[in-house]
């Protein structure tokens, strides 16, 4: 049965790999992602699972030995943020080229230096490129959906690539929050058997896997993982589907607010979106300003067509980043903008939360404000702002 | 019975094939012959990983792999952390019935990919205790990006990233005690071999299969295009090694040393130095007394292997 | 030089099956070739052990032909022959009908 229950963002995720059961789960601990793991290395020593939990020296072995793991023909699972998916980053283009279906949640936090535990999405951010299937999660019901459903999205014969499931530290992997859980059964039955036609563990059929490809070779293998990438939307879209029809929330690539007659649309990611949802709401009441909200629910692959179709009719658009991309502005910011190419909407970026300052409803309404006077004043200057940042 | 018996394993499938494109005379694949050979005998079968490095890019070139085993290759400091991977995924789908045959893991890496880059990862993989062997072909620096200097690269040697100048005469540091590392890691299987005594290192291989837990086998390979020395004196360089007690062959067992091999008369440093080409400026009058320096070392350090066995063996008593 | 594989039928993650290099000829590397004396040969197998690319054939025991489509020529057999068997010549001072290895 469908149960409601109280758990962090951390709490939500453990939960849901439990539900997954995985083969194999490699972990090192890292704030704010450790009460995951301690959640999840009590279902071992209960054995709720029949996972095997490795428990590695470094976030780089912990990636390295999910691929040996998954090669292997394990589920193979782990978990980090921050400075360890920066230490994972050689292996992160290893698992989406060997197609390890791989599911990791990642709970964002700003990359050092100085060092900092709170949250941005630097972290996630620079491993745009890696070749993996990115999940941004609003609240802890999206960080334990989200999960369930990666397994789904990454396993598909279409796609066969590992997902990131993103989710705010501290802020969601902190906060306790009222959710609904699938039961263990209906999880089961909608995620199935994990089944690989190639395994190092089959002794009968010796395989190599990964051999040294050259100039002949390795482009024809990127092409095939581009390929992959360009038929996830469609396969994120109909796990989205299926897993609403199971739980009775459904998931897109987007999540459109209010956006249908909007003249101001701010996009972003994560848990601030709930926080600017609100702000549209109390601006619409309270002042009559026709605001909106795109949430980029999946991030690789970028929707691009579907971003341009749900802001091509507002008059501005504000673009939120917890991350810069130093000397370019914000990153979300860019794809938006080359998303929109050719339509005539003006674009603005706001750069916001670095190292987990706190983005409040009024900082909220004032983003919204500041793209009504760009809109007004015609002069959408300066492109790149920052917002909650002292002088 | 595994048995190490030329004889008997000459009907047995050959599980590198030829036609890979390892330099001729190279000691690494004449290494994962015999290795291969003596660990997958009866119903074991070997499953391996493999770290960036000459034997992985030589031996598996796309579209084709000389490897008639499973081999991954994932990167060149991770064949420990990759293999202990495999093997947790193994322990968790036999548990759930998925998989009945007897498998033995291989991590394989050069010298640079487990003395320098890989020594965290094998020393995680090793306190963790997940049952596999790592074999290390040790040939004494980076010889897959052309002969840089590693932590196993002897003191006085030639490399491209410490040679041998006017002012400097190689390498100047003595090199890593790898395998007492691994030993000091109290794991119940290491030993360090050689391919010219292959009875000595298929034993060695089959104790390593049997072992429950982690083991560890160094294996000293010879590369002549690296220590420059004519291709057809690879196994002549490494009975040397032996003879000059420059490399040893030991095994520690639960903790116990053993030594394998005993030269009746050590022959001196001086005859090793002079058999390659890496070593040729030591014998420039200016650099003349490091090789009473090598050959102290060497003594010194022979002589307390010989301790610690003897050590051992009253202990025991 | 064999023909590229089609994007499609290239295994996505570089899968390829074992011991497929034992297609290539690598005997083409060689500028010495081992002359093998049979008569002389003890079948002790140290060749066949100590090769470092898989080109001495042997079974039950025996020591049969070197195989020169993957012999580069190295010269360890030769070298550790105990009976002086083998003996590596100048590739291009033996008539191609007498390679026997």
């Amino acid at each position: 049965m469908a149960e409601r229950m109280a758990l962090t963002g951390n709490d939500s995720v453990a939960y849901a790999l439990k539900q997954i059961n995985p083969d194999v789960v490699a972990a090192y601990p890292i704030t704010p992602q450790t009460e995951m793991m301690h959640k999840f290395a009590a279902y071992v020593a209960d054995g709720e699972v029949v996972t095997e939990f490795v428990p590695v020296e470094s976030e780089h072995s912990a990636m390295s030995a999910v691929v040996g793991a998954s090669l292997a023909g394990a589920r193979a699972c782990t978990a980090t943020s921050s400075q360890g998916l920066a230490l994972m980053w050689e292996i992160l283009y290893i698992t989406a080229s060997y197609r390890c279906p791989v599911v990791m949640p990642v709970v964002n936090r700003a990359l050092s230096g100085p060092i900092n535990i709170h949250c941005d999405h630097s972290d996630t951010m620079g491993a745009r490129d890696a070749g993996w299937i990115h999940l941004y999660s609003e609240n802890c019901q999206e960080a334990y959906d989200n999960t369930i459903q990666a397994v789904r999205i990454a396993e598909h014969p279409d796609v066969r690539l590992p997902v990131m499931v993103c989710l705010d530290g501290f802020i969601l992997s902190h906060t306790l929050e009222a959710l609904e859980t699938n039961d263990d059964e209906a999880v089961r039955n909608f995620i199935g058997e994990y089944e690989v036609a190639d395994s190092l563990l089959n002794v009968e059929q010796a395989r190599t896997f990964g051999a040294f490809s050259l100039q002949n070779y390795y482009f024809e293998f990127k092409k095939q993982q581009a390929d992959a990438m360009e038929r996830a939307p469609v396969v994120v879209e109909q796990i989205g589907r299926e897993y609403g029809e199971l739980s009775g929330r459904h998931y897109g690539l987007l999540d459109a607010y209010r956006c249908e007659d909007a003249e101001l649309v701010l996009v972003g990611l994560g848990s601030t979106m709930g926080t600017v949802k609100q702000a549209a709401d109390d601006l619409r009441e309270a002042e009559g300003i026709k605001c909106g909200v795109l949430k980029v629910r999946c991030f690789r692959p970028l929707p691009g067509e579907q971003i341009r179709q749900a802001v091509k009719g507002a008059a501005i658009v504000g673009v939120m980043d917890r991350a810069v991309s130093f000397g370019l502005g914000g990153p979300l910011f860019h794809e938006v903008r080359s998303a929109c190419y050719g339509e005539t909407v003006g674009m603005l970026n706001f750069i916001y939360g670095l190292g987990g300052r706190d983005l409040s409803l009024t900082d909220a309404k004032d983003t919204f404000r500041a793209l009504l006077q760009a809109a007004d004043s015609g002069e959408p200057e300066p492109t790149v702002r920052y917002i909650g940042l002292r002088e | 019975m595994a048995t190490t018996s030329l004889k008997q394993l000459s009907d047995m499938p050959e599980l590198l094939s030829g036609g890979h494109a390892a330099c001729p005379g190279c000691a690494g694949p004449i290494v994962i012959r015999q290795i291969l050979l003596a660990a997958q005998q009866d119903d074991v079968y070997v499953v391996s990983s493999i770290a960036t490095g000459c034997m992985e890019v030589s031996t598996t070139v796309y579209p084709n792999s000389a490897w008639r085993v499973p081999l991954v290759h994932n990167a060149f400091e991770n064949s420990a952390a990759t293999i202990s991977g495999a093997e947790a995924a193994y322990r968790s789908l036999k548990r759930q019935g998925k998989i009945d045959k007897k498998v033995a893991f291989f991590a394989w890496g050069g010298d640079g990919g487990t003395y320098d880059i890989g020594l965290q990862s094998l020393s995680g993989a090793l306190e963790r205790g997940h049952n596999f062997t790592y074999v290390c072909y040790d040939n004494e620096a980076y010889m897959n990006t052309g002969i840089q200097r590693s932590g196993a690269t002897p003191k006085g040697a030639f490399t491209t990233t410490a040679p041998a100048g006017k002012v400097s005469p190689g390498k100047g540091q003595t090199k890593k005690d790898l395998t007492a590392i691994v030993a000091a890691h109290g794991i119940p299987y290491v030993a360090q071999a050689s391919p010219h005594r292959p009875r000595d290192l298929m034993k060695k291989v089959q104790k390593a299969v049997a072992t429950e837990g982690p083991a560890f086998l160094n294996v000293l390979s010879p590369c002549p295009r690296g220590w420059r020395h004519p291709p057809e004196q690879t196994i002549e360089i490494a009975k040397l090694a032996c003879e000059t007690c420059v490399w040893q062959l030991f095994e520690i067992e639960d903790g116990k040393t053993t030594v394998n091999y005993k030269p009746k008369e050590r022959k001196p440093v001086r005859d090793w130095l002079e058999s390659q080409g890496r070593f040729r400026h030591l014998f420039a009058p200016r650099n003349e007394h490091l090789i009473e320096e090598i050959q102290a070392d060497v003594d010194r350090k022979w002589e307390r292997l010989l301790a610690l066995e003897a050590m051992d063996k009253a202990q025991a008593d | 030089m064999a023909e590229l594989l089609k994007k499609d039928q290239m295994k996505p993650g570089a899968i390829v099956e074992g011991g497929t290099m034992a297609k290539l000829n690598t005997g083409v590397w060689r500028t010495y070739v081992p002359m093998t004396d049979l008569e002389k040969c003890t079948n002790c197998l140290m060749c066949w052990i100590f090769c470092p690319d898989s080109a001495i054939k042997v079974s039950g025991g025996e020591r049969h032909e070197t195989d020169l489509q993957y012999c580069k020529g190295c010269g360890i057999c030769a070298a550790e022959c105990p009976v002086d068997a083998i003996e590596m010549k100048l590739e291009s001072d033996v008539p191609p009908d007498d390679k026997k290895g």
